[in-house]
């Protein structure tokens, strides 16, 4: 009973931070309709950007983690200026801003190549101290829980964001209809750059806490949460933030699950793409999604 | 259909830029009756590139030492350095390179037993002798008579690691976790399986893990819940760092020891896993702390001319330079492939950094192998 209690837990950690990863990639598809593909790549060089603040510039963590969020934010800012500004006018609008935003997914992965070098790296011992707790059977770190914490205090603020302040609203007025929105006198590009300002801050968050909860951060980490977080908010319904919150710790599960039940880590991706695959066909608007209603 | 665009357009930069970077480091030269020209195929890049660094200057002490000592009449070594991206797609287009544009004597390499098993089938048709120098995978010199290893295999190595925790730990039950879509990953937890069943240790439960994990602890905690005497792992020093680090947080107690297998003779295992790395036993072809002359001038030249000191992956490629060139002597003609792969099968006895070494019947390394735990952030010779 406590090794099942302890695989929910694994669920749990590895979950949020899918969740995480997932809130930002839906709220831009929520207001824009468009899939930013450079998402992942946001996700690498927020992980190294805090490594190398605290490794190089010698900064704790908790200096580092609010400035790589700063600066992934500042990424998104860029992807949107560079990949979707230029783009918003043409007809075909959707299918080249996903080409143009592979394209900065890659020159950001080669910088990262360029910057960090192909090694896996990790945080340097004790940049967060770390007990080990044990109650009943089951083992939690301090590390584990404060990444739950941060994962679930970022998604509360993003949602009352949401819900109660100006640009908030405003966001998701834009999200509903950006034509209503403008002739209503909202300033819409500069609300789609803050959305995206916001997706690729909480992007960068989701790299450096899992680049602390696994000890490796790599030029390519991203690559392997792009389709996780593709089908997580598919699970969850596409533009909806809880359901991406949802369909994240559903994800997780699912992974731990597999690998605790079949012994072996490839079945993983399997199960959960099958179970993508069904939750596609049965409810193709996800567990959340509601069709076209907007919900973030 | 995106997915496949974009990992291919990825392919093709990769490519461009690989071929561009890595192109500057051959050194393209004419093959006189004085040179011997010897291609190193190794993994500069992708996930072996940890072994890859320390092969490479490893041998580039060697080639210094032996042109120094060559002088003017001497033959000399002309080196041509190639990266096999840890990938056999691209250990072929550079074996086939150095095979047929460069025409070089003889090949060091490839990094991992993976791209090997693929390589070495086209030195073998092509009579070009290799020279493995870091791949462990079983049978790897049954592809022909073209092909030799200076480094011990794991069924030399790990039927003598397990032999030894028996007697100084008295394990009788253990929990093992390997990669299993990975020729060396495999080949240790096969090598593992045979020697466990020979020492009559049960195994309690086995889990598996693919190549690019970093999640490991699923498998882990099914394994805590078994109890069992000692954790066996066999895995590249890239995921052996996470899964001991991630075994300590899960609360599995030092008191349970993890044995390693072959990947995790690296310096960034223990980097990566730093603190979590303490007590890991790891069975190993080169003991650094030795007291044979050769090593301790290899390991103070070493130190002195990178900054840091050689693992057994740096011991293995400078032997494996050594071990050439004096086939290469023998032969007579330093560009007549037979003549060296002929000399290369009659070295006896030959005086190395990793002992007195020898060939076997078939081609592999005979040597004495060791013991080693991770002590203090070291590796010592386990049970001292």
């Amino acid at each position: 009973m406590s090794l099942f209690a302890q695989q929910l837990i694994n669920g749990l950690f590895i979950g949020s931070v899918y969740g995480l990863f997932a809130v930002g990639y839906t709220l831009v598809f929520g207001v824009l309709d468009i899939l930013n593909m450079a998402h992942a790549a946001v996700f690498t060089l927020g992980g190294l950007v805090a490594l190398w603040l605290i490794q190089t510039a010698g900064m704790s963590i908790w200096l580092a983690f609010p400035l790589a969020v700063l600066f992934s934010g500042l990424l998104g800012l860029l992807i949107n200026s560079l990949a979707f500004v230029p783009l918003r006018q043409r007809q075909d609008t959707y299918f080249s801003g996903l080409i143009s935003s592979i394209a900065m997914s890659i020159i950001f992965e080669s910088a990262a190549l360029g910057l960090f070098s192909a090694r896996t790296v990790r945080f340097p011992q004790g940049t967060v101290p770390i007990h080990i707790w044990q109650f009943a059977g089951i083992t939690v770190t301090s590390l584990q829980v404060e990444i739950v914490l941060v994962a679930a205090f970022l998604m509360v603020i993003l949602t009352q964001f949401l819900k109660r302040s100006r640009i908030g609203k405003a966001i998701r007025a834009v999200a509903e209809n950006d034509r209503a929105a403008r002739l209503l006198g909202i300033h819409v590009d500069g609300i789609i750059a803050s959305t995206f300002f916001i997706s690729s801050a909480l992007g960068g968050a989701a790299g450096i806490l899992f680049g602390l909860y696994f000890d490796a951060l790599s030029p390519d980490m991203g690559r392997s949460i792009e389709l996780k977080g593709l089908a997580v908010i598919v699970l969850g319904g596409m533009g909806s933030i809880p359901g991406a919150i949802i369909g994240g710790l559903a994800f997780g599960l699912s992974e731990v699950l597999t690998v605790a039940i079949s012994g072996t880590s490839n079945l993983r991706d399997a199960v959960a793409f099958t179970v993508l695959f069904a939750i596609l066909l049965l409810r193709p608007s996800g567990i959340l999604g509601r069709g076209r209603v907007r919900e973030i | 259909m995106l997915k496949k665009q974009r990992s291919s357009r990825i392919g093709i930069i990769t490519t461009l830029l690989l071929s561009f970077v890595f192109g500057m480091f051959g050194t393209p030269g004419h093959a006189g009756a004085k040179e011997a020209k010897i291609g190193f195929v190794l993994s500069m890049t992708g996930a072996a590139a940890v072994y890859g660094s320390t092969q490479i200057n490893g041998a580039k002490m060697a080639i210094d030492e032996i042109n120094a000592a060559a002088g003017k009449d001497g033959v000399k070594i002309v080196a041509l350095f190639e990266d096999d991206a840890s990938t056999p797609q691209q250990g072929i287009n550079v074996f086939n390179k150095f095979i047929k544009a460069d025409n070089v004597a003889l090949l060091i390499g490839p990094t991992l037993s993976n791209t090997a098993q693929v390589t070495d089938r086209i030195a073998q048709q092509e009579g070009v002798p290799v020279l493995a120098v870091s791949n462990t995978v079983k049978g790897l010199t049954d592809i022909g008579d073209y092909i030799f290893r200076d480094s011990l295999t794991e069924a030399v190595v790990i039927p003598n690691t397990i032999k030894i925790a028996k007697e100084k730990l008295g394990v009788s039950k253990v929990a093992v976790l390997y990669g299993n879509d990975d020729a060396f990953t495999k080949g240790g937890y096969d090598a593992f399986k045979k020697a466990l069943g020979d020492a009559k240790i049960e195994i309690l439960s086995e889990q598996t893990f693919a190549k690019g994990d970093r999640d490991f602890s699923p498998q882990l905690t099914q394994i805590k819940g078994k109890n069992p005497d000692a954790i066996i792992v066999s895995a590249l020093a890239e995921e052996a760092s996470g899964i001991v680090s991630q075994a300590r947080q899960l609360g599995i107690p030092k008191t349970i020891p993890i044995i390693g297998g072959n990947g995790f003779n690296s310096p960034s295992f223990m980097k990566n896993a730093g603190e979590a790395a303490e007590g890991v036993i790891v069975g190993a072809a080169w003991n650094s702390a030795s007291s044979s002359p050769l090593t301790r001038k290899f390991v103070a030249d070493f130190t002195a001319k990178y900054n840091g000191p050689p693992d057994q992956f740096a011991a293995q490629a400078y032997a494996g330079v050594y071990i050439a060139y004096e086939a290469v002597k023998k032969a007579g003609s330093p560009d007549n492939r037979k003549a060296i792969r002929d000399a290369m099968a009659q070295i006896k006895i030959f005086d190395t950094v990793l002992g007195k070494f020898s060939f076997t019947a078939v081609r592999d390394a005979d040597h004495l192998p060791i013991v080693q735990q991770v002590r203090g952030g070291k590796f010592v010779v386990f049970g001292e």
